[in-house]
């Protein structure tokens, strides 16, 4: 199949999007001429024109608000916020306009809206440009929260969130962009709310989101080496979250190790041990269910300690064979 | 500071208005029955949570609703009830919504501070000072994409005027030239912070010349002159000309809340502004004797009071349904 990088994928789900409806816009910093600060809207400007992809001032909580009023009232705006930091200027319309209104109003309106954002450390960007923030919107009902880790997954789920009629968190990941994988030509939609197991084994189960679904895939294989058979499960969607795959896969393997990139305080991984432990996979734990995730610092510049404060493959691991070999 | 063109003289406008004169009244005397009965049902502990009263303040409801049309769209905020009504909307929904009751507009999941009828373009008040003002940019954005000539008014208070919101709204609204009406009702206090001490310029409307817009303050207690500029901005912006910053100068007679003791002001002060009542102001120059007003003020209070045993006979929102328009 035809490999394209998850950037290309991302944009080649927006035109083809863009070009079947008509309700369907971007708008954000620098996602004209420039091609956004990423390169992910680049040549859609000459395709679509000014009217449809909207150059902003530097005004995060008005470009929120202009996707909420246009989702309101018959569009199906997607959002780019230049780097997931900056959600932090958005937060108001977002969290106590965007996921409230429907809820507010009794069920009888709609905000049909996309958010993107690129999140992740690993760029040299430092405190303010590299965080993984997805644990915030997990916490808010009335918010969706998607986390494509490949390619195919990206351009799957960002049509699909089109299509959502709820306001959705699509959290990209820097160092993915340009990374390639087979992705269809023709449109088509990866459901929201569906985990997938992208890798099989009997041994330990990790549940990773975003990057760390790649590095928990190169660990496997290191560890496969040893005779330790990982199963690696990508919920792809944070809320709504399916538990199926991950609770299937737990009470076959025993062991559940969770990998995200967020501080481990108060991250999504938290939710995610404490949904195993209440589920029926408790009963079929052989050891405590470990998570390993970011440090709890900002994101430091220096290159060292900038990779450090992360999970990284040899990192995982590491922690995996404790789990599988029943150091805990 | 005006840009507009002069206002028409009081007499011209009540003479266009014709027997639509005397709707104008009864109008703002039921918006004041409303607010009179919602404060009389907090006293008698039948509804629970805060309002916020708008009475004083009616002339701006009744006079920016005359000026538009059906298909106009509203957003506005927590001292909303007034502009609700002035909507056309139904006044046994309304108080339903008020008491927390199933067949409100909200289905009582909103009350007081989020009465919304988004089947008549009214989306909704907002319990977030300037909460509403970048929504306008989305409204306005999809009124441009969909071609209509629609406009859209977003009302606020003086507070709102020193949130990051007014800004990062009205720089967008004027770049790109769009649809919206921004009112401002300056009552004087941003709860009780007056507006002496929370801004530095005489007119609040002043700050549309830092955004290359009209910007105009009116007496909010005279609801031709209210009717007469947001007309005129109305036109300018179905003409493509952009949005225009009108301050309504006014008085909130009641406290900002039910737990204002209204310390930051004198007795005198409240008494020097009812004198500028609007409501016996209109009355005075339709040539309504007192005895007829208080027909009109009797006719408006039958209308609240039977809402009331509307709301008082319809059900409750079921516990079940708790769950019910979280996501679409």
């Amino acid at each position: 199949m035809r490999e394209l990088t998850y950037a290309e994928a991302l944009r080649e789900g927006l035109r083809q999007t863009m070009e079947s409806d008509p309700s369907v816009f971007m708008i954000g910093e620098d996602i004209g001429v420039y091609g956004g600060a990423f390169g992910v809207s680049a040549g859609l400007l000459d395709q679509f024109g000014a009217e449809r992809i909207i150059d902003t001032p530097i005004s995060e909580g008005a470009t929120v608000g202009a996707c909420i009023g246009s989702a309101l009232t018959g569009m199906r705006p997607v959002g780019e916020i230049q780097f997931m930091d900056f959600v932090a200027l958005g937060m108001e319309q977002l969290v106590l306009q965007a996921a409230k209104i429907r809820f507010m109003f009794g069920g009888k309106a709609k905000v049909p809206m996309v958010l993107r954002m690129p999140g992740g450390s690993g760029t040299g960007a430092a405190a303010q440009h590299s965080q993984s923030l997805e644990a915030w919107f997990v916490h808010v009902p009335g918010l969706k929260v998607v986390m494509p880790s490949n390619a195919y997954d990206a351009k799957g789920l960002l049509r699909a969130a089109i299509y959502d009629d709820n306001p959705v968190i699509f959290v990209e990941h820097k160092l993915l962009y340009k990374t390639k994988g087979d992705v269809p030509e023709e449109p088509y939609e990866v459901p929201l709310g569906q985990s997938k197991v992208v890798r099989e084994g009997q041994h330990l189960t990790i549940v990773a989101t975003s990057i760390m679904v790649s590095r928990a895939l190169a660990a496997a294989e290191k560890l496969t080496q040893e005779g330790i058979e990982v199963e690696i499960v990508d919920p792809r969607t944070l809320r709504p979250l399916d538990m199926g795959p991950i609770v299937a896969s737990v009470k076959k393997t025993g062991r559940a190790l969770i990998v995200h990139e967020a501080p481990k305080m108060g991250g999504f991984g938290g939710e995610v041990a404490a949904l195993i432990a209440e589920s029926e996979a408790f009963d079929y734990l052989e050891a405590p269910i470990r998570r390993l995730a970011g440090l709890e610092t900002p994101i430091p510049y220096n290159r060292t300690l900038e990779y450090h404060t992360v999970p990284q493959i040899e990192t995982i691991v590491a922690e995996a064979r404790n789990l599988a070999e029943g150091a805990y | 500071m005006s840009t507009l063109s002069e206002h028409d003289s009081r007499q011209e406008i009540i003479a266009e208005w014709g027997e639509d004169a005397r709707q104008r009244l009864r109008l703002m005397c039921e918006i004041r029955a409303f607010e009179e009965m919602a404060e009389e049902l907090f006293s008698r502990g039948k509804v629970h949570g805060t309002m916020h009263l708008s009475i004083g303040q009616e002339a701006t409801a009744a006079g920016m609703s005359a000026a538009l049309k059906k298909n106009d769209y509203l957003l506005n905020h927590h001292r909303g009830h007034g502009h609700c009504l002035s909507w056309g909307s139904d006044v046994n929904r309304m108080m339903a919504e008020f008491m927390g009751k199933e067949t409100g507009y909200c289905r009582g999941r909103g009350g007081s501070m989020h009465i919304a009828n988004v089947e008549a373009n009214n989306l909704g008040a907002n319990g977030i000072v300037a909460g509403g003002i970048p929504i306008a940019i989305g409204v306005g954005l999809s009124i441009k994409m969909r071609h209509t000539d629609q406009v859209v008014i977003v009302i606020f208070g003086d507070g709102a005027a020193n949130e990051g919101a007014f800004h990062e709204s009205l720089n967008m609204a004027s770049i790109w030239r769009l649809p919206i009406i921004y009112l401002c009702e300056n009552n004087q206090y941003a709860m009780s912070m007056p507006i002496k001490r929370a801004f530095n310029i005489e007119r609040i409307s002043e700050r549309a010349a830092s955004y290359g817009i009209p910007g105009v303050t009116i007496d909010g207690n005279d609801v031709t002159a209210v009717y007469d500029v947001v007309k005129q901005a109305a036109t300018r912006a179905r003409a493509g000309e952009g949005p225009t910053l009108i301050e309504a100068l006014t008085y909130r007679w009641r406290g900002h809340s039910k737990s204002d003791r209204q310390a930051y002001r004198t007795r005198a002060e409240v008494k020097e502004w009812q004198k500028k009542d609007p409501i016996a102001r209109l009355a005075a120059w339709l040539g309504v004797d007192d005895a007829a007003l208080a027909a009109i003020k009797e006719e408006a209070r039958m209308k609240i009071e039977a809402a009331v045993a509307f709301a008082e006979a319809s059900p409750e929102p079921g516990v079940d349904t708790i769950m019910e328009g979280v996501y679409a």
